[in-house]
């Protein structure tokens, strides 16, 4: 039998701001273990978020060039969950009111000429790095990656091959690159591609059950776990196994998946509103300025709520 | 009088009098901490040296001139969840016990700016989370006016240290009465601020849009002056306002002719204390012969108020209490298997058993499944109300009630019913629920001879009314000239 491969991709790229999301720490690459970083970004107890402008500027202009349409209201979120590298134990995110949604890329494979939909473009903060030490005696924690600036894009399930998938890839890169959001360095994980794959025979419509794949550094890792994930999930079906909705890990060195948490184990990340962020409201005045603007000179109005959904305007 | 039973304002007078200095002052109330801290337990951390260096920096620039606060050289205390720099900042928790804050809250540095001196640390009820101070994990502060009985809370330290003279004013913070409920039971004045008017930066969270930080003192006076140091726009707080600076002090006018007044039945209900009625009653003659113009109204949304506030703001305590872990500072359980092990046990003895139902009903009321029935629904009523109480102030300058619906409680009487507890703030609760200010003032004695609160609200932004009208209720009573013999 004939089966077609269908794939989503979630996208993280890590936005070249100066400053982090939230926190004027800085967003150098590098540096001595916990030395970008300050009582915000570290969790510290009654340390606050403030939205950097910057970051919004350039989720837009990066919506803007992936076709989006841009949110005239957009919320943070905070997604729960215990990590040692989450040092709030919350990541703000952003769930019900992405900043960006419904856009396209176009690509180009063999000659064929495809449209990739684009779910949403959403903003996020970047989460600590654990190290973990040769002597056996446990993990430390560097917070200097804590609160970078991300984006995240996520595609529609539109693309059917590796190759599409590496088109894709390519293109977003070079978008991202030239409107001068992101330095989509891979090796210090300034670009990172999430998988989200299943197949079907070729004709059926209702679509196979999907696995997400973790842990993509590179587009050539990328591609490797495609073709890897794929031939796993046919001949599974073609020896009578069962695909199971889980989420698995990418082992590059070993060439190989493996199952990280089933969804049924998955957690439970209780989104809610974060209440120490206002809501963001942008005009067309805004998305006018930073489309055309290249320095960013843009005059802007970020309007806070009360307590609930009162409305005032405070000029910036 | 002795210097640790005056006013900000008296002992200003003196200062600028030279009849005495910032170091005498604060000795004097170190003195009077050394006297009756090991009856009344109001404070968890006192700092008497850098409280005596510093009130020698202060008198020394007050001398050049260089500062010309009201505050300048007076010494306070702040509630122990408002981060000092350098010095312990417990939130009353074991998770916390160990925990010294490398930066000052917003608050704090303004107060530090106006030439205050800190003396110390004030107790609390374990992350602001209680109604009588009983769940600190540190120690049970007493009522100065007596000592069988809870001073209120979770501000019960701030409060029984302004009423006991052992701070001139305190810091305190209101999630959902906190400040006021414990004014009100030590006979002080209580004030929370607008939400949104006063930074919450430092200020360690526990429900981040209902938390307000306020000042806790001896009259009306003194809060307009301290107030006048909490309240402006912060950098570090998205959410606090961008509001034109006021003096409050201008506002200390003795005159409520045509105000208008607003008293809901729902406030005077017959869950009330029958002396606590009494004394709102007299105190709204008062009001009414000095020109006020009150009249009933009725809020029918304050049915919800109770199970809105417990969904909302413990949903928000369960995130905000997340970073907890064991990790990075605080507690760490000593013996554990592996990660999961580690946030288990650090957690299960690391908080108090309140923190501990309120993070176990928060998390519920967010849970998937759970999130639309009961988070979402909340929020929605908490619009109901915020339009009704918004409403009634098209019609009047402010709404009027008690504090509290009893008076200080004895210890051990409500700790093990959590829902009597609550019932304590139902009355408080709606202003954190709508963001709107409200004031207590002292307006009465039970048979006990326990103090009695009189509560204010207003419209938003609308503290300059509340100084006013309780100011003008304050010159024409003697309430707040009481002071418990300790």
């Amino acid at each position: 039998m004939n089966y077609e491969i269908v794939i989503g991709l979630e996208v993280h790229a890590e936005l070249s701001t100066k400053s982090k999301i939230f926190c004027s720490c800085t967003t150098e690459f590098g540096g001595e273990p916990n030395t970008h970083c300050c009582p915000g970004c570290s969790g510290m107890p009654g340390a606050l978020p403030v939205i950097n402008k910057s970051v919004i500027d350039y989720a837009i202009k990066a919506g803007l060039a992936t076709n989006c349409t841009i949110s005239k209201l957009t919320k943070m979120d905070r997604k729960n969950y215990f990590y040692p590298d989450l040092a709030g134990a919350y990541q703000v995110s952003q769930l019900e009111l992405p900043i960006c949604k419904e856009g396209h890329i176009d690509i180009e494979v063999d000659g064929k000429k495809k449209t990739i939909r684009l779910n949403r473009i959403h903003m996020e903060e970047d989460a600590g790095k654990l190290i973990h030490n040769d002597f056996g005696t446990g993990s430390l924690v560097d917070y200097n990656r804590a609160g970078m600036p991300l984006i995240e894009i996520v595609t529609e399930p539109d693309i059917r091959s590796a190759d599409e998938a590496k088109a894709f890839l390519e293109k977003l890169k070079a978008i991202l690159q030239f409107i001068e959001v992101s330095d989509c360095k891979m090796q210090e994980g300034s670009l990172r591609a999430d998988v989200n794959l299943s197949v079907r025979p070729v004709g059926q419509e209702k679509l196979g059950v999907r696995t997400e794949m973790k842990n993509l550094n590179s587009f050539k890792a990328a591609i490797r776990a495609i073709e890897y994930e794929s031939k796993r999930h046919i001949n599974e079906i073609e020896s009578g196994g069962i695909i199971y909705r889980e989420t698995r890990r990418w082992d590059d060195i070993k060439g190989t998946s493996y199952a990280m948490r089933s969804k049924e184990q998955a957690e439970d990340y209780r989104y809610f509103l974060d209440p120490d962020l206002p809501p963001i409201f942008i005009d067309d005045e805004w998305i006018k300025i930073t489309y055309t603007d290249k320095k960013n000179n843009t005059k802007t109005q970020v309007l806070r709520i009360d307590c609930i959904d009162n409305i005032e305007i405070i000029n910036n | 009088m002795k210097l640790h039973e005056l006013t900000i304002s008296q002992l200003n007078n003196l200062l600028r009098k030279k009849e005495t200095n910032a170091v005498e002052i604060t000795k004097d109330v170190l003195d009077r901490i050394a006297k009756t801290e090991s009856v009344l337990d109001c404070y968890i951390s006192i700092v008497e040296e850098k409280a005596i260096e510093r009130a020698k920096n202060i008198q020394n620039k007050m001398e050049r001139g260089q500062l010309q606060s009201h505050l300048a050289g007076i010494p306070m205390a702040v509630k122990d969840n408002i981060c000092t720099e350098g010095i312990l900042t417990t939130c009353a928790s074991k998770m916390l016990s160990n925990y010294v804050a490398p930066y000052n809250a917003t608050v704090i540095q303004n107060l530090y700016d106006n030439g205050a001196i800190l003396l110390g640390k004030l107790n609390m009820d374990e992350f602001a989370m209680g109604s009588s101070t009983e769940n600190s994990y540190f120690k049970k502060t007493r009522n100065p006016w007596d000592i069988n009985r809870v001073p209120g809370g979770s501000s019960g330290g701030s409060a029984a240290a302004v009423a006991a003279g052992t701070a001139i004013y305190a810091l305190g913070s209101d999630t959902g009465g906190s400040l006021r409920q414990p004014a009100s039971f030590c006979g002080v004045v209580g004030l929370k601020p607008t939400y949104g008017s006063v930074s919450r930066f430092g200020l360690i969270g526990c429900a981040s849009s209902f938390d307000q930080i306020g000042p806790i003192t001896r009259d009306v006076t003194d809060c307009a002056l301290v107030l006048n140091a909490l309240v402006g726009k912060d950098n570090k707080d998205s959410t606090t306002a961008n509001i034109k600076h006021i003096d409050y002090a201008e506002f200390l006018v003795n005159n409520v002719k045509g105000l208008k007044i607003g008293i809901p039945t729902q406030f005077m209900g017959d869950t009330l204390n029958e002396e606590v009625q009494k004394a709102v009653l007299e105190a709204i003659e008062v009001l009414k012969r000095l020109g006020a113009e009150c009249e009933e109204i009725s809020l029918p949304s304050m049915e919800y108020v109770l199970p809105t506030y417990c969904t909302l703001a413990f949903a928000e305590a369960s995130s905000n209490l997340g970073r907890y872990d064991g990790i990075k500072y605080g507690y760490r359980a000593k013996d554990y298997k592996d990660l999961e092990d580690l946030y288990k046990r650090t957690r299960d003895e690391g908080f108090g058993s309140e923190v501990k139902r309120r993070i176990i009903l928060g998390t519920y009321a967010l849970s998937a499944g759970q999130y639309e029935k009961y988070y979402k629904k909340a929020l929605q009523v908490r619009r109901i109300i915020y339009d009704e109480f918004n409403e009634a102030f098209q019609e009047y300058d402010m709404i009027l009630g008690p504090t509290s619906p009893d008076t200080a409680f004895k210890f051990g009487t409500k700790i093990d019913d959590p829902m009597e507890m609550y019932k304590n703030d139902i009355l408080t609760m709606p202003a954190n629920i709508t963001g709107l200010p409200a004031i207590t003032v002292p307006c009465g004695r039970d048979s006990n001879n326990l103090p009695i609160g009189l509560q204010m609200i207003s419209k938003q932004f609308g503290e300059s009314v509340l100084i006013r009208a309780a100011y003008t209720f304050e010159q024409n009573t003697e309430f707040h000239k009481n002071r418990p013999i300790i």
